[in-house]
């Protein structure tokens, strides 16, 4: 044979030819790796999915718990001609529905191939036992086992949150974590402590064959894994209370929330309205209904909604005053009916005049804190009215105002407290003046902050001078929770100054009916509550009723701060409702002369109120 | 028949290539139908599925074999070529504006369910024009213009092709090379063909540098071989070369022994200065050998090493700027410059282990795992060896290799006997194509090419891809079957 040009190409189609029958026989028959990875793509893993850890209350009860509830699944290709009737008896659906279905199964036939597919959804036990008697009958049909999710106390949607199955997003930016089919919490606890209590999945290994059909156990279950529980975990909530609150709270637009002040554990978080529990198991049956509902029930108030604190802020301004040396508590100042300024007046209600810092809060003046507002604004020490605002707004936000508290909660918001730069910018650089921004001295004006900001606040002013972070997790074997929360968080205004501004809200509430007092409703024999109302102008209709208040007078041990809106003044609804939450905290029931008040809290309904468009 | 005198059909028709050709058509439609059946089984003439319109495009594709072999005069092709190939052009051109898209490149015309590739027809009008001009009486390969001519009727197409987006359709033009070679260009044109795609590769994976070493060292060599003064060179610049090799790693030593900083001279200094300044004193002095010598293969040689040098600087240009994004993906994926087991990684990762899994025997017609159930993707299509491979095994792969193998040295053995040039021309424009197909669309369902997305041919799925490969084959056997008539 020549070396020619066709013997050449000859060969060159040999040898590509050979190159080509080289690499198949290396990867068909020399290398094992392409085998082992073939058998892991027709591998099956049967996901067992944990049970997920369990919500328990302060004192151990359970708030969240778990069930079982059964799905019906049908495997379309193995189901046989049966009775449609005895079925729909068991199950108590309608035969349109079941031939609905069947129906649908039929069309999708190609692509269900020998799956199942889920018919109906969490069954509960009494039915699916009445269905599994009779289950020989229909071949096809079975039920699947699943954990749902149980809640003993009515706690609300909101502080409980709830778990639904992990949308795409979640999917991808978990990073692996989560795949499709996988539950998540979504709000409240159950998102807060996801971590813990998701617990690990397990799963069953199966081969497969080409038609996608089951054929056996891989290595009999030697490599399948046990999914592991969800730890269970301990919340600083008291079940009772947060019942109770949520009782209280019922058909009132607004916000409930409890701290034990030696420790910013949260006893009770009330948002209200709220989703019902009965709903939280399936949200997704409910999600509609819920997002439809004009009072917005999925809007955590307690955390996210930033409202004027009105009156409140009284002892804020009072405190600040006390440190800067504006006033002393026996500072006094005259009110006619209101604070004059130029041709404008802030106004004011009748009392006597003049009052000192005690009467000023127990009589909630707001004359007097115009003076004091405008004394912190005017003060020689600054150079100018700018930089006493700066200081003013570096004192607020000591008290926790203006910024996100750090709770445990997600989405907690931070509010608003304004500062110089604020009013340059709506104002103009040297255009506005201590008249001006008046109004922040009463609470109204550019703040924003949460209900429990003023919870915070309570448990601050019950501490004489700091608080801890408020959070919702325990302390406990399971879980350990971040050190930040065990830190005491000072104010910038000493401790000393405290115990008079306690004396002017002990007087608010215990100097009797008739003394002037604004919060005489809410004294319990014994309890010695110290609190302040408030009645934040709401432009949307009657003033919003403020109350905060912390009992006892000495070791307190619960900080309470009620937030209802258009409940006009804060010793209407708020502080009635905070002074229950108080008595039945610490007496564990209410007494008998305070029955007729609790009676018209419980019924009261102020939803009429609320625009809702 | 009667129009027709001479001997019958039986010895006038190939019938080795007619049986390889159906042999690799029917195997094709059943690994389709074992590709794409479902956990529904349906029957293969289910016309909703893939199998079944395959079948349609079987008997239409066997009508087309039947009409080139029976009807038509095979003499008129040589006639018709031009207005073929004038009409295929202006088809290629008109799909760009009136095609649809599909994958991010508008190469197919769509008339209702029918969808079909000017690129595809684009083979054959090539081949038929190719074979026109090279069999014209006076026609040189050597003359420069006759070259051109030829050059531009391949390069054409190719290039309105590439602006299509189907770079990898545009590949297989390539092949036609084999076509020159065969009919008289120079071995040196594929030997630097093959030697660019080396540079190319070497630059990529290792550097430009051990690119430009291997470009001197390649030189060297042939100068050595051709001047027959093998002894002489391998004393002199191959020492030079080997030790040039270990200058990088030299230098980075040094650069750590004084801890150089980043600003420092050594730190800036890069090799291929060394080798700039070698070859600025070594050309000069060849060239005037060359001169001195009018030696033609010395001057050749300086334009060669001259072109591969700047190649070599144009590498990152070409990778980063001409190539689209998906092409620069494959190919870095193929070279294991990334590993991608997701992405682009994804169909050849998948492809390698569905083939991989079917070991010698395979796991029997319709039992794979791996094609069945999706988990490759465009299993119908280009990835169709896969099923082969899998459910077939080993033993499957080579056979139809082998049928392949046959079928393309059988054009060859027929287009050598033929007495006509248009006749073997054509014949190796088949074979080329063919072989191009062949070696690509296996070679990267089995990771030795990058992932180009062209048909198997008579075996994968799709009607316009079978037709072309149909026609380009049987207006062969045709011409051969008229010769022998005579």
């Amino acid at each position: 044979m020549k070396l020619n040009r066709v013997n050449k190409l000859r060969i060159g189609l040999v040898a590509a030819v050979m190159i080509l029958v080289v690499r198949l026989f290396v990867i068909q028959i020399v290398d094992d790796k392409y085998k082992i990875d073939a058998s892991n793509n027709s591998m099956v893993y049967s996901i067992i999915y944990p049970t997920r850890g369990i919500i328990h209350d302060r004192n151990g009860k359970i708030l969240v718990g778990n069930k079982i509830a059964y799905d019906l699944l049908v495997t379309p290709k193995e189901v046989e001609a049966f009775d449609t009737l005895t079925l729909c008896r068991t199950l108590g659906i309608t035969p349109e529905f079941v031939r609905e279905k069947m129906k649908e199964y039929h069309r999708d036939r190609r692509k269900i191939g020998y799956q199942s597919v889920v018919m109906l959804r969490q069954l509960p036990p009494e039915t699916y036992m009445k269905f599994a008697e009779i289950a020989y009958m229909f071949p096809g049909f079975r039920g699947q086992a699943r954990s749902i999710r149980e809640y003993p106390y009515n706690a609300g949607g909101n502080l409980l949150g709830y778990v639904s199955e992990v949308d795409a997003d979640l999917i991808k930016r978990s990073g692996g974590k989560y795949k499709a089919g996988d539950y998540a919490g979504k709000t409240g606890i159950e998102a807060t402590c996801e971590e813990y209590l998701k617990g690990e999945k397990g799963y069953n290994i199966y081969l497969r064959n080409s038609h996608n059909k089951i054929e056996s156990r891989y290595r009999d279950g030697e490599m399948d894994k046990d999914a592991v529980p969800g730890k269970d975990i301990t919340t600083t909530i008291d079940a009772e209370l947060q019942h109770y609150g949520q009782a209280l709270m019922e058909n009132k637009v607004g916000s409930l929330v409890a701290i034990e002040p030696s420790t910013g554990e949260i006893l009770t978080l009330v948002s209200s309205p709220g989703i019902d529990v009965e709903m939280l198991a399936d949200i997704g049956a409910h999600y509609n209904e819920i997002a439809a509902n004009p009072y917005k029930p999925m809007f955590n108030r307690a955390v996210q909604s930033p409202y004027p604190p009105g009156s409140v802020f009284k002892l804020v301004n009072g405190l600040i005053g006390l440190q800067e040396g504006v006033i002393t508590p026996e500072t006094e100042y005259p009110c006619q009916m209101g604070y004059h300024f130029g041709r404008n007046k802030l106004g004011c209600h009748a009392h006597r005049s003049p009052l000192d810092l005690e009467e000023s809060i127990m009589m909630s003046c707001n004359a007097y804190y115009c003076y004091v507002l405008r004394g912190l604004l005017e003060n020689d020490k600054y150079s100018s009215i700018g930089e006493a605002m700066d200081k003013w707004n570096e004192y607020v936000k000591s008290f926790g105002f203006g910024k996100k508290l750090g709770s445990d909660f997600p989405s907690e918001l931070g509010g608003f407290i304004p500062d110089s730069k604020y009013y340059d910018k709506v104002y103009g650089k040297g255009r506005w003046k201590a008249t001006t921004v008046i109004s922040l001295s009463i609470g109204q004006g550019e703040i924003g902050c949460t209900p429990l900001h003023l919870a915070n606040l309570c448990a601050t002013i019950a501490n004489r001078g700091h608080y801890y972070i408020p959070h919702i997790i325990k302390d406990s074997k399971e879980v350990t929770i971040d050190n930040k929360y065990k830190e005491k968080q000072y104010t910038l205004v000493d401790t000393v100054h405290f115990p008079k501004v306690i004396e002017g809200m002990y007087r608010a509430v215990n100097s009797g009916y008739g003394s002037g007092g604004t919060a005489t409703i809410a004294a319990v024999d014994g309890l010695d509550i110290c609190g302040k109302t408030g009645t934040a102008q709401n432009p949307r209709g009657d003033d919003n009723s403020v109350f905060i208040c912390f009992a006892p007078k000495d070791n307190p041990k619960i900080a309470v701060a009620a937030y209802v809106e258009h409940g006009s003044f804060g010793a209407r609804w708020a502080a009635p409702i905070a002074s229950l939450l108080v008595e039945k905290y610490l007496n564990g029931e209410i007494g008998e002369s305070r029955k007729p008040l609790e009676q018209r809290i419980l019924e009261g309904n102020l939803l009429d109120k609320v625009k809702t468009d | 028949m009667e129009r027709y005198k001479g001997r019958g059909i039986k010895d006038t028709v190939d019938w080795t290539m007619v049986i390889c050709y159906l042999l690799l058509v029917f195997i094709g439609w059943f690994n389709i139908y074992a590709s794409v059946q479902s956990a529904e089984p349906s029957s293969i003439f289910d016309f909703s599925t893939r199998s079944g319109k395959q079948f349609v495009w079987m008997v239409t594709a066997f009508a087309i074999a039947a009409v080139i072999l029976f009807v038509l005069n095979p003499n008129i092709y040589e006639g018709f070529s031009l207005p073929i190939y004038v009409c295929t052009i202006g088809l290629l051109v008109a799909v760009i504006f009136l095609g649809v898209e599909v994958k991010g490149s508008r190469s197919w015309f769509e008339f209702g369910p029918i969808r079909f590739q000017p690129a595809e027809i684009s083979k054959i009008s090539t081949s038929l024009m190719l074979a026109t001009i090279m069999s014209q009486v006076g026609y040189r390969m050597r003359s420069m213009k006759d070259f051109l001519v030829t050059a531009a009727v391949i390069l054409f197409p190719m290039a309105i092709i590439v602006a299509q987006s189907e770079t990898g359709s545009a590949l297989v033009y390539v092949g036609f090379a084999f076509v020159l070679y065969r009919e008289g260009l120079s071995g040196w044109l594929l030997f630097m063909i093959a030697m660019a795609i080396l540079l190319f590769i070497v630059t990529l994976t290792v550097s430009p540098y051990a690119s430009i070493l291997v470009l001197i060292g390649v030189t060297t060599i042939c100068n050595g071989l051709y001047s027959g003064k093998m002894k002489q060179w391998s004393f002199t610049v191959l020492p030079f070369i080997a030790v040039m090799a270990f200058l990088p790693w030299g230098l980075r030593e040094l650069a750590d022994a004084v801890s150089a900083g980043e600003e420092s001279f050594l730190a800036k200094f890069r090799p291929e200065y060394v080798l700039l300044g070698a070859a600025a004193c070594a050309l000069p002095y060849y060239a005037f050998r060359a001169y001195r010598e009018r030696s033609m293969f010395k001057w050749m040689s300086i334009a060669a090493f001259v072109a591969g040098i700047l190649l070599i600087f144009s590498v990152d240009f070409i990778f980063h700027d001409v190539l689209q994004e998906h092409q620069r993906k494959r190919i870095e994926v193929l070279l294991g410059m990334k590993e991608d087991p997701t992405g682009v990684g994804y169909n050849v990762n998948q492809s390698m282990i569905a083939i991989g899994s079917g070991g010698l025997f395979g796991k029997g017609f319709m039992n794979g795992t791996q094609t069945t159930y999706g988990f490759v993707p465009e299993q119908s299509t280009d990835f169709i060896f896969c099923t082969i491979g899998e459910e077939w095994g080993f033993v499957g792969c080579a056979f139809v290799i082998f049928l392949y193998s046959l079928l393309i040295w059988r054009i060859i053995q027929n287009a050598e006997k033929s007495r006509e040039a248009f006749t073997r021309i054509y014949g190796y424009c088949v074979a080329s194509c063919t072989f191009m197909h062949l070696f690509i669309n296996i070679g990267m369902t089995i990771g030795i090419m990058p992932v180009i997305g062209i048909p198997l041919p008579f075996v994968s799925y799709g009607g316009s891809s079978l037709w072309a490969f149909t026609a380009l084959l049987f207006i062969f056997i045709a011409l051969v079957r008229n010769e022998r008539r005579l």
